[in-house]
């Protein structure tokens, strides 16, 4: 079986499936249920300085799919509730009965060198393996002058890596906000304060939907609402593209990743390992099944590795970071066409209407004499757009076959075409 | 009272069995069912459903409303073609008409999307305390039809809404023909029929004249002479003889009378039920007449038809329903006696075995074999009664003809339902001719009116 153990920060996991800072790892008695159930490591939720926050009732809401699945899932809760001596105990007595696992703190106080110090002080006491800086929560916090106020300004962000490295030994990792317009220049800036690692998303700022009696959205507290934070599947694509940016970007290419944002199976983690994460944060996922879920995601990774000859996990992770490229580099002679399988087609009409209605009126329908439709791709029209690959319900349906042109790879900037070109 | 059984005696079912036994066959879905098995549905184009639907409902669009938590919306999709949408939902053959057509049958998908289901979940639950469809502007123009069935209430319903004045002549004391009268106890319950009914004439400009026979109380003459068009859906009225002797002996009965008091009955204890019996016949209502009775509690059922089982018109659907209540169906075998006891009274029947010979014509055999019955229930289908109409109207094939636009052969006067030779019977075909019939009867009138 692959080994699935990894180093980061220098800090040991044996595996790269930890908790996020949230409600699952708020306590020692669910941090130890969570490594009984084989976490490779927690990031304890949100310390912050006495007098802890309080917290409102009604907390969370969710964004629900077709079979009431949760596909988002939005929360106003702030950082812990509990007293910081509190949590501070349960961090090293947890520590010390775990120790092969991550243990690492997420902290969030206000923008001040003094409360850095003191608090950055007292967690290296307990014994945890190294600091998350929480300068993403986007709801609550930020307007007391912390979590995303501080995540959008790289100068503060720059600023505030820098104290904490400078008062304690503990590896450093800053939990970025996706809530800006180019989360490269809040990376540049934590690496710059000398951070050993970003951890990203944060939760998207969001309002999940409204009661439409009572016009006012979700989760409501008495007759009003607030916008919160959003996790769960629907933030991966924002997630990985924020992964992805920062994995390319030449300031920060090669940097420390940690993974974060709608993970809920093996092949989500494999993807954000592939686009250059060592480990990944897990929230919603659990939050919704139980700890019991990480068995599946270890099993499941580990037997794609095996089928794909990956011995570690650093045997595969950032191979898909070369092949991310700017738009202006994509290969103009490329060209796929749709093939519809029909003898998988069921008949169900909807490449057409897509086609037809909204794209290239590439997919022809005909009727056969036996009263049934069939469905034709006209090559010569189609783009390869995928569309009616996606509105397919039949697995491999509809394929996007690649072409062969005989041109040789040509992009934007060669191209012709282009009024610019270099 | 059923006069030909009247020498047996009652059921001796337990009470709860038997209420088992005759409540819902189909239990409704529940809110969170309704909301997943609609989620199935991929809202095809063009969708096979839809083609493979004789009254035309827009099945996905329905569905995708039901699944928007819109039932209200989903009814009246379901309405506007089809105002019998709530029967159609528990008595159609669905399983050779919508979903034997849903993509979800095919190579690895699992089952149809349950569609009849879906729609008794919406006409089921949608709010009926405003009648949905509004009548056009009043046209003056009045209508007659003949038959308080699926036909006749779909046709004056849509009349009605065009701006029409219809009155609706009924033989039966109730409305609803083969709905109140001929559908298996199980499949419709609750006096469902009845209620339809109710909520169709909420529209308006509908009256129904109970027990006016045509031909006894009415004719089409004075039809004809005091409405400006006439919609005859008569259905079938009388069952086809076995052409045996005996015939008339207590014991043997068509199957429609006896289950039209069965569904008639508020208590099913005081009907007469057979130790054995035997149904001949091979379409639904000999289905629905065997489980029936045995359910009622008959020990021994026997089903028996001349042909193989392939030729039977019940769907496989009702014949696996009645092989689950024990029912034996014996096929390749005819009628040839009605054996009867010393005091005249039915005891069984003997039947000669059957085979195709070489030019595919069914021919008897030299075997033969008795059952014992102590009821012969006739389900081989039933004639029409033709007798009460105008000889101007062409019979073909023993049904009234009609064309595309479901005139008959008479001027100003329609038909539709079973008393026309097209489709195969059902009810949602029924509601099909009705519709389009109300709508070929306006067409004419307005362009009659313009002259």
């Amino acid at each position: 079986m692959a080994d699935l153990s990894i180093e980061f920060a220098g800090i040991k996991a044996p595996n790269p499936f930890w908790l996020a800072s949230a409600p699952p790892t708020d306590k020692q008695y669910n941090v130890e249920r969570a490594f009984e159930a084989g976490w490779g490591g927690v990031v304890w939720k949100t310390l912050g300085e006495d007098p802890a926050p309080v917290n409102v009732s009604s907390r969370y809401s969710a964004m629900y799919g077709p079979n009431g699945d949760v596909i988002g899932f939005n929360n106003i809760e702030l950082i812990t509730d509990r007293p910081l001596e509190v949590n501070l105990r349960e961090i090293e007595e947890t520590k010390r009965n775990w120790p092969d696992r991550a243990l690492i703190v997420s902290l969030m106080v206000p923008c001040e060198e003094e409360a850095w110090k003191m608090i950055v002080k007292l967690v290296e006491q307990t014994g945890a393996d190294g600091l998350e800086l929480n300068f993403g929560c986007p709801h609550g916090m930020p307007e007391r002058g912390m979590g995303a106020a501080v995540g959008q300004v790289p100068e503060y962000v720059e600023m505030v890596t820098r104290w904490c490295k400078q008062y304690c030994n503990m590896p450093v990792m800053v939990k970025m906000t996706p809530n800006v317009t180019d989360v490269r220049f809040p990376a540049r800036a934590a690496f710059k304060g000398g951070a050993d690692a970003v951890s990203l998303i944060n939760t998207v700022n969001s309002i999940t939907g409204l009661n439409l009696d009572q016009m006012v959205a979700r989760p409501t507290v008495g007759s009003q609402s607030t916008h919160g934070g959003m996790c769960g599947p629907a933030v991966k694509p924002i997630a990985l593209n924020m992964l992805a940016e920062i994995a390319r970007d030449p300031e920060t290419h090669g940097k420390l990743l940690c993974g974060i944002g709608g993970i809920s199976t093996w092949r989500d983690a494999a993807e954000f390992i592939s686009l250059g994460a060592t480990s990944v944060q897990v929230c919603t996922a659990a939050m919704l099944h139980g700890f019991r879920i990480v068995e599946g995601m270890k099993d499941g990774l580990s037997r794609w590795m095996d089928e794909k000859g990956f011995a570690r996990i650093e045997d595969f992770r950032g191979l898909a970071v070369a092949n991310t490229t700017d738009w202006k580099y994509l290969d103009m002679n490329f060209k796929s066409v749709a093939e519809i399988d029909q003898d998988k087609c069921i008949n169900c009409g909807r490449c057409h209407i897509a086609c037809e209605d909204t794209s290239h009126q590439a997919i022809d329908k005909q009727l056969l004499a036996d009263g049934t439709n069939r469905y034709t791709v006209k090559e010569e029209d189609c783009v390869g757009c995928n569309l009616c690959e996606i509105t397919c319900p039949v697995d491999d349906c509809i394929t996007m076959v690649a072409q062969d042109t005989g041109l040789p790879y040509m992009n934007w900037t060669q191209d012709p075409r282009n009024p610019f070109r270099e | 009272m059923i006069e030909p059984l009247k020498h047996l005696g009652t059921t001796q079912v337990q009470p709860e069995k038997l209420d088992a036994g005759f409540s819902d066959i189909a239990p409704p879905l529940s809110k969170r069912q309704a909301a997943l098995e609609s989620e199935r549905c991929l809202y095809c184009y063009d969708a096979p459903c839809v083609n493979a639907c004789p009254s035309d409902i827009d099945i996905p669009e329905f569905i995708r409303q039901i699944a928007q938590d819109n039932v209200d919306g989903a009814a009246k999709t379901i309405w506007s073609e089809n105002i019998l949408g709530g029967s159609c939902a528990r008595v159609c053959p669905t399983e050779i008409l919508c979903e034997q057509a849903c993509v979800r049958n095919k190579a690895e998908e699992c089952a149809p999307v349950l569609i009849g289901q879906l729609q008794r979940y919406a006409t089921d639950n949608a709010d009926k305390s405003a009648h949905p469809f509004q009548r056009a502007q009043a046209s003056g123009k009045r209508v007659a039809i003949v038959g308080a069935g699926p036909a006749g209430l779909a046709a004056a319903h849509r009349l009605a809404m065009l701006g029409h004045d219809v009155v609706i002549h009924e033989a039966q004391p109730k409305s609803g023909g083969l709905n109140e009268y001929g559908i298996a106890r199980y499949k419709m319950t609750n006096d469902f029929a009845q209620k339809e009914v109710e909520f169709l004439l909420g529209i308006g400009g509908i009256e129904i004249v109970h027990n006016s026979a045509l031909g006894r109380d009415i004719t089409l003459d004075q039809l004809k002479n005091d409405h400006d068009a006439v919609f005859l859906a008569i259905g079938l009225g009388s069952t086809r003889t076995l052409a045996l002797g005996h015939e008339d002996a207590p014991g043997v009965m068509p199957a429609v009378d006896y289950i039209r008091e069965l569904r008639s009955t508020n208590d099913l204890n005081t009907l007469p039920v057979p130790e054995s019996a035997v149904i001949i016949g091979a379409g639904n209502t000999a289905i629905d007449m065997a489980v029936q009775i045995k359910r009622l509690g008959a020990e021994e059922v026997h089903l028996v038809y001349r042909r193989g089982e392939e030729a039977m018109s019940a769907t496989d659907h009702e014949q696996a329903l009645a092989r689950d209540e024990g029912v034996q169906i014996r096929t390749w075998a005819r009628p040839e006696t009605i054996e009867l006891d010393n005091s005249g009274k039915v005891a069984g029947m003997r039947f000669v075995r059957t085979t195709l010979d070489e030019s595919g014509k069914l021919v008897d055999t030299d075997r033969s074999f008795s059952l014992n019955a102590q009821a012969i229930f006739k389900a081989i289908g039933q004639v029409m009664i033709t007798e009460d109409l105008d000889p101007a109207i062409e019979i073909s094939g023993g049904k009234l003809l009609v064309d595309e636009q479901l005139r008959t052969t008479l001027a100003g006067v329609y038909a539709g339902g079973d008393c026309t030779g097209t489709g195969q019977d059902l009810t949602v075909e029924a509601v099909q001719q009705g519709k389009k019939a109300a709508e070929s009867i306006h067409q004419d009138l307005m362009a009659a009116g313009d002259k």
